[in-house]
């Protein structure tokens, strides 16, 4: 999932300034060969992004409008999945259990990716084994993540509750109970991912100028005070660039929840993409399937925009 | 010095390349044959499990048979194994023959996806060939059929002074020896059925119940026997049976615990029977207890031949070959397999003679009385819900009267 997304928002990362002219120039104004070594510069990302994202994309528009569960022709049925989408309280409760993954994993992965990324910014010894050691689970395929803590969650002989009965508390179900099977997927979620905001906010940590500190220490500033006004502001654009994509990627989250929970238990984990996965290929219904995927979409769409307008408002680029 | 973020990232990418490494070979594989070979791909699902020697013993005898035809079998599990057919389908990639269950049969053979065969069919039981005609044409051929009844270990009945089942039991007397055979302490269970759709509708009809209308529009199971059912399936998660918890659910789970001999009374299809022949204890069947009625449920598989085969004449060969040969009778009645779906009644004689277990008679009684899944064209989608309510009923989310209610009206508005 994150190999796709990634890309997009590179759109909008602090913009630096603009490539100069001097560069097209230098090429003695030949703009037909110009514009053919940037062809072929962009093409290693061009060709895989239109085959395998623009090209499915277009079609799955066309088959939201059908009627079609892969074996027989396709109907043509119109607007009609969409109408059907929005009546069906399936798909709000998809949407309703998306937000709610959202609601505790952005949180949890930006404050842990901080803590690591605030003490591995320090004259830690061995700081750069930590570094990697954090990182791994983002380079991890989700499926040996997912299972691992699958394993590690078993409400019967997982880790966990092994380790939770020996203070003694009595360990939830985890997975196998609706009310804790979404937090046990935040929590893989977010262990995962924070290496990926740890790695931005670091790179934006170090980013910050030594000598506003030096200033801040000469006005009398206490750590506190540094971190509130001189930190934090400077480190805006790299929580900008970390929220952002990790919104993407929350709308979308698939692979652990199938994995782990595929839903269940009683549908306490249907999130939106699982809900198309089921659509597609459990229940032979790719039209309604491509049709969700259209309002998951634009949901996303107008999320990022409004973001990304509303960074004005918080974003400080030094 | 070697850096360490390069020397993390380099094992990661070591450790994902032999993972990677690990991943099976997709639908659309098509290995060449050997010089002037016909290649036949055949998808299937039925050997996975503990009978893919069983299947390759089959092919091998096909293959000597007819030398110029080289089979490629791509097993995958029951699971993922109609997921995986309908994406082939979809794609244009499916194997030039595969395996189909009786309830989806009929979805594949509506499509035009299934080429037409022309078999001289009086090697079938009539009832099974005609199962897998479609608008008076033969497009599958009947593979085998098998039926589930109650397994049970002598072992663990003997050292509870518990009475062995008999073809007399009902639900009653299974309850009573499912409590007094149950010692969490040891961890011993009583016990295995799941709380699932396919469950539901065989207690149902051994309740007395009826899942559809007669004439198929609306749910009839919102009913005493519906409540009596689902009551007699979720009881036992938690009191004779581990709980979803503790791992009931999982892949295995349940004929791990067989085999380790900590399960007393499990019900589970006769295709087991090979794969139980090398324990180290005594069990046996009997048709599975009734409450007002008795019911077993019965499973019927076919095989098809796609329409875009290249090679559709080959193709069918090996399905005859598979489904009515000599061979496969031997093979499917030596290994305790599905059983063969042929008319001649005397070349089944052999597995009556054989043990364990011992009752095998019972896999014929059985058929005295059975119940076929009802048949929608919303199936998975009627699967799943009734599933997840009687899950809510077993794990006590919801009353029973509740799951049922509710597991109705879903259903009623797949309909």
């Amino acid at each position: 999932m994150s190999t796709t997304t990634s890309s997009r928002p590179t759109a909008v990362t602090p913009a630096r300034k603009r490539p100069r002219r001097r560069n097209a120039l230098r090429y003695g104004g030949n703009r037909l060969r110009y514009a053919g070594i940037v062809a072929l510069f962009l093409a290693p990302s061009l060709i895989p992004l239109t085959l395998f994202t623009l090209v499915p994309m277009v079609s799955s528009l066309w088959v939201a409008l059908h009627d079609w569960n892969l074996i027989t022709p396709m109907e043509f049925v119109g607007l009609a999945n969409f109408r059907e989408l929005l009546a069906d309280g399936d798909t709000w409760a998809a949407f309703g259990h998306t937000l709610g993954y959202i609601a505790g994993y952005l949180p949890l992965v930006y404050l842990l990716g901080l803590a690591a990324a605030l003490a591995l910014n320090t004259a830690l010894r061995g700081r750069n084994v930590f570094r990697a050691a954090y990182f791994l689970p983002v380079v991890t395929s989700w499926v040996v993540v997912a299972l691992l803590w699958r394993w590690l969650l078993s409400p019967s002989n997982g880790l966990v509750n092994h380790l939770l009965g020996l203070v003694g508390i009595d360990g939830p179900g985890w997975w196998t109970d609706p009310t804790w099977a979404m937090p046990s997927v935040i929590l893989a979620s977010a262990w995962k991912d924070l290496g990926f905001v740890m790695i931005i906010l670091l790179a934006g940590l170090q980013a910050i100028p030594g000598e506003l500190y030096d200033a801040a220490r000469v006005d009398g500033t206490s750590t506190w005070q540094r971190f509130r006004h001189v930190t934090l502001p400077l480190l805006s654009p790299s929580t900008f660039f970390v929220v952002v994509i990790s919104l993407i990627n929350g709308f979308q989250v698939f692979d652990q929840v199938y994995v782990m929970t595929g839903g269940g238990p009683a549908g306490s984990t249907e999130v939106v993409v699982q809900q198309i996965y089921d659509l597609t290929f459990r229940y032979g219904r790719a039209g309604d399937a491509s049709a969700l995927s259209w309002l998951l979409f634009v949901v996303v769409l107008v999320v990022t925009v409004v973001q990304v307008r509303g960074q004005r408002r918080w974003v400080t680029y030094a | 010095m070697t850096h360490p973020i390069r020397l993390g990232a380099v094992a990661a990418a070591a450790a994902l390349l032999a993972l990677s490494a690990c991943s099976q070979g997709s639908a659309t594989r098509e290995d060449s044959g050997e010089d002037g070979q016909v290649v036949v791909r055949y998808q299937e699902f039925s050997s996975n499990g503990g009978n893919e020697a069983n299947l390759d013993a089959i092919v091998t005898a096909f293959e000597e048979e007819n030398p110029g035809i080289d089979v490629q079998v791509e097993t995958t599990p029951y699971a993922d194994y109609f997921t995986k057919l309908q994406t082939a389908v979809a794609g244009g990639t499916e194997a030039d023959a595969f395996e189909l269950n009786y309830e989806n049969f009929v979805t594949y053979a509506d499509s035009g996806a299934l080429a037409e065969l022309s078999v001289d069919g009086t090697a079938y039981t009539p009832s099974l060939l005609e199962a897998f005609q479609h608008d008076g044409a033969q497009v599958g051929l009947p593979e085998s059929f098998s039926d589930v009844v109650l397994f049970y270990n002598k072992d663990l009945f003997a050292a509870a002074g518990v009475p062995e089942p008999t073809a007399d039991w009902t639900w009653e007397d299974e309850r009573a020896a499912a409590q007094a055979l149950t010692d969490t302490a040891a961890g011993v269970w009583g016990d295995y059925q799941p709380a699932t759709f396919h469950e539901f509708y065989k207690a149902l009809a051994q309740a007395g119940g009826q899942f559809l209308t007669d004439d198929g529009s609306a749910t009839a199971f919102n009913s005493a026997e519906g409540v009596a059912a689902a009551t007699w399936l979720a009881e036992k998660s938690g009191t004779v049976m581990p709980t979803e918890a503790e791992g009931a659910g999982t892949p295995d789970f349940d004929s791990t615990l067989f085999r380790d001999g900590k399960l007393a009374m499990w019900h589970s299809g006769i295709w087991m029977f090979g794969p139980l022949a090398d324990v180290p204890f005594e069990w046996d069947v009997v048709v599975e207890p009734g409450d007002t009625d008795k019911a077993s449920a019965m499973f019927t598989n076919g095989v098809v031949v796609s329409a875009n085969s290249d090679h559709p004449e080959e193709a069918q060969a090996w399905l005859e070959f598979l489904t009515a040969s000599d061979t496969t009778v031997d093979t499917r009645l030596n290994a305790g397999w599905e059983l063969p779906p042929i008319a001649d009644q005397d070349k089944l004689a052999p597995y009556l003679e054989q043990s364990p277990p011992a009752n095998r008679q019972a896999v014929f009684d059985a058929l005295d009385a059975t119940v076929l899944p009802p048949v929608i064209v919303r199936q998975q989608e009627m699967q799943d819900a009734v599933t997840e309510e009687l899950g809510n009923a077993a794990a006590g989310r919801k009353t029973v009267e509740q799951a049922v209610a509710d597991a109705a009206a879903r259903v009623d508005e797949l309909l």
